[in-house]
């Protein structure tokens, strides 16, 4: 199996003045074809750092080292443009907080069209259809409605299946999702998965699925990365990270998760309906 | 139009039956300050016309003449009548013109002088705002930086005065003073304008940086879109959102502000004309003056708010 990205030893470090904060130190990994990679850890860990650094969406005051190569090309040096060329197109993201990623001032419809107009050729009509087949197979049911709306009028929910559709519509190869259904409430948050899954048992697209939430990575992880304080502690594929980790934060982060559930069983089994929003 | 739905409508009612105690107030304050200046309106308005020989019977008549005889509130209210039917009465001082005449004289100079400035305020702040945005911290924008908080401690008189003997008489570029094609109003205009651009130079760049890190930029980069497509169609428009608020409230305030320019330049606009009225306690030209400026105020605070609410989708259907 050829790996789509291979990262070693990324370093991210913030400038203040003269001092450096690291912030990533060391990780490397690798996403194969058509499989996806959890990243584990809670806020500040490194996570979405880790991402936006390979993205080339770090600003001037944070210094990157490393090797990435996505599909051979190397991902740290390439050019801005080049790293433009490829978000949106070959890499597809995914962000938190759906409501506040879109611009309030534009309807859904032209931000999608830009995005499109930015890596493809098509004509107005052709583009028109394009969205509306995104939008189809996002399962939104009315699409040219969605299309003529602005995002406030729209459910963080059905903004973020426009934010799936969006990043999957280029034929991407690399699919990055950070913490994806964090802002959204539980039963999108189902639908929602249910979107992710059906992406990856297409085969066509790696992932990275970033979460601090231990249930959902179950859902979709192939192999889990778990990070903490910058550093990757723990890794390997997902039943191995979860039956055995050998790393104390892990085993506390499986533990908790562990006895949450059992007392979420528990209740279910003594009659009692749970609260919603409990499972996750 | 479907953004002109009922609500709108409503809306738009209701701001303007707001505006008709606004405008009640405003001149009876400004009619119960100028009855406090301690002077005869008549004795002064008999110096003025040159009256050889002003006796007391001769007061006494001009007084019966101009209605200062009569109470306070009875002549409050002769004059809002008056204003309902747009008589604004006569110039104490020359009783062969009429106020609205005589505004509408100076109204002109005053309109191209604020117009100009305006002028000079969106096309200077506009692009130094955006580019002390993008270029922060570089030396333009600390240049800038240091500009705008020197022009914004400067009095306007003084930068008016400052100007005139630097371009005007060391360089000798522009009339100092006085009313005549459109080289004397360009010192005037930038005189004016001066802190305004610089208000709104800070107000752009801040708001531009507060934007750059909204989450909605991360993501149109995430998509690929080019640097200067996010700047200008996403971080500028999002950014001119509050100016435009901003603007609809500095426009008034720029015909009302140049009473102190015109008074510098000596420029023939109804500020001049407001400070002469004044020294001749020519109640009904302040009277008209003021009322002149408050129903500025309130139309376009009105006008701007409108075109917010066309401009800002979120505004436009106030269930969600």
């Amino acid at each position: 199996m050829s790996a789509i990205l291979d990262v070693n030893d990324l370093c991210v470090s913030f400038r203040q003045g003269k001092r450096r904060i690291p912030l990533v130190e060391n990780v490397s990994f690798r996403v194969e074809k058509g499989r996806c990679l959890g990243i584990l850890g809670e806020s500040g860990s490194g996570k979405s750092m880790t991402c936006k650094a390979l993205l080339g969406l770090l600003d001037d005051n944070f210094e990157v080292t490393g090797s990435s190569a996505f599909e051979g090309m190397p991902l740290l040096g390439a050019s801005p443009e080049k790293l433009r060329r490829l978000r949106g197109g070959r890499i597809g993201m995914v962000l938190q907080n759906p409501m506040s990623c879109f611009d309030p001032l534009y309807r859904i419809g032209e931000q999608m069209a830009e995005t499109l107009a930015e890596h493809t050729r098509l004509g107005r009509r052709a583009m028109r259809e394009k969205m509306v087949d995104i939008l189809n197979l996002m399962r939104i049911r009315t699409p040219e409605d969605v299309l003529r709306k602005y995002p406030h009028q729209l459910s963080g929910g059905m903004l973020q299946r426009v934010m799936i559709g969006l990043a999957m519509s280029l034929n991407p190869s690399l699919i990055i999702a950070d913490e994806p259904t964090t802002a959204i409430d539980s039963i999108s948050q189902f639908a929602i998965m249910q979107e992710f899954v059906r992406i990856k048992r297409q085969g066509e697209v790696s992932l990275i699925f970033i979460s601090h939430d231990l249930g959902v990575l179950s859902l979709i992880a192939d192999e889990v990365m778990v990070m903490h304080q910058g550093r990757a502690v723990e890794s390997g594929t997902a039943r191995h990270v979860f039956d055995n980790a050998r790393d104390a934060y892990t085993r506390h982060l499986i533990d908790q998760h562990k006895a949450v559930m059992s007392r979420f069983l528990a209740a279910i089994h003594a009659g009692k309906t749970p609260r919603e929003g409990s499972a996750a | 139009m479907t953004w002109l739905e009922h609500g709108m409508k409503n809306y738009i009612i209701m701001r303007l039956l707001a505006t008709i105690p606004l405008l009640l107030g405003i001149s009876f304050l400004c009619f119960v300050f100028i009855n406090l200046i301690p002077s005869d309106p008549a004795e002064v308005a008999l110096r003025i016309r040159q009256t050889p020989i002003i006796t007391e019977e001769l007061i006494a008549q001009t007084r019966a003449e101009l209605g200062l005889d009569q109470p306070f509130l009875v002549r409050y209210f002769v004059w809002l009548w008056d204003c309902l039917h747009f008589d604004l009465g006569f110039s104490y001082t020359n009783p062969a013109r009429t106020v609205l005449g005589e505004i509408g004289r100076c109204l002109p100079a005053t309109l191209e002088l604020a117009g100009l400035s305006l002028v000079y305020v969106i096309v200077l702040s506009l692009p130094i705002g955006f580019l002390s945005a993008v270029y922060k911290d570089t030396l333009f924008d600390r240049i800038m930086r240091g500009v705008v908080f020197a022009t914004t401690a400067m009095p306007v008189y003084w930068v008016g005065l400052l100007l005139i003997w630097l371009i005007s008489i060391k360089c000798d570029l522009l009339p100092t003073s006085g009313y005549g094609g459109f080289s004397s109003l360009i010192l005037p205009a930038f005189t004016v304008a001066l802190s305004y651009i610089s208000t709104y130079i800070r107000l752009i760049r801040n708001n531009m940086l507060e934007n750059m890190r909204e989450d909605y930029v991360l993501y149109a980069q995430a998509r690929g879109l080019k640097q200067r497509a996010i700047l200008v169609r996403h971080i500028l428009k999002n950014s001119l959102q509050s100016c435009v608020t901003a603007i609809g409230m500095s426009i008034p305030q720029l015909i009302a502000g140049t009473i102190v320019v015109e008074n510098v330049f000596a420029w023939p606009g109804v500020g001049r004309l407001c400070i002469a009225s004044i020294f001749n306690r020519d109640y009904p030209v302040i009277q008209a003056y003021v009322l002149l400026v408050g129903v500025l105020f309130v139309f376009f605070n009105l006008a701007f708010d409108i075109l917010q609410y066309v401009a800002d989708p979120r505004l436009r259907e106030r269930k969600s």
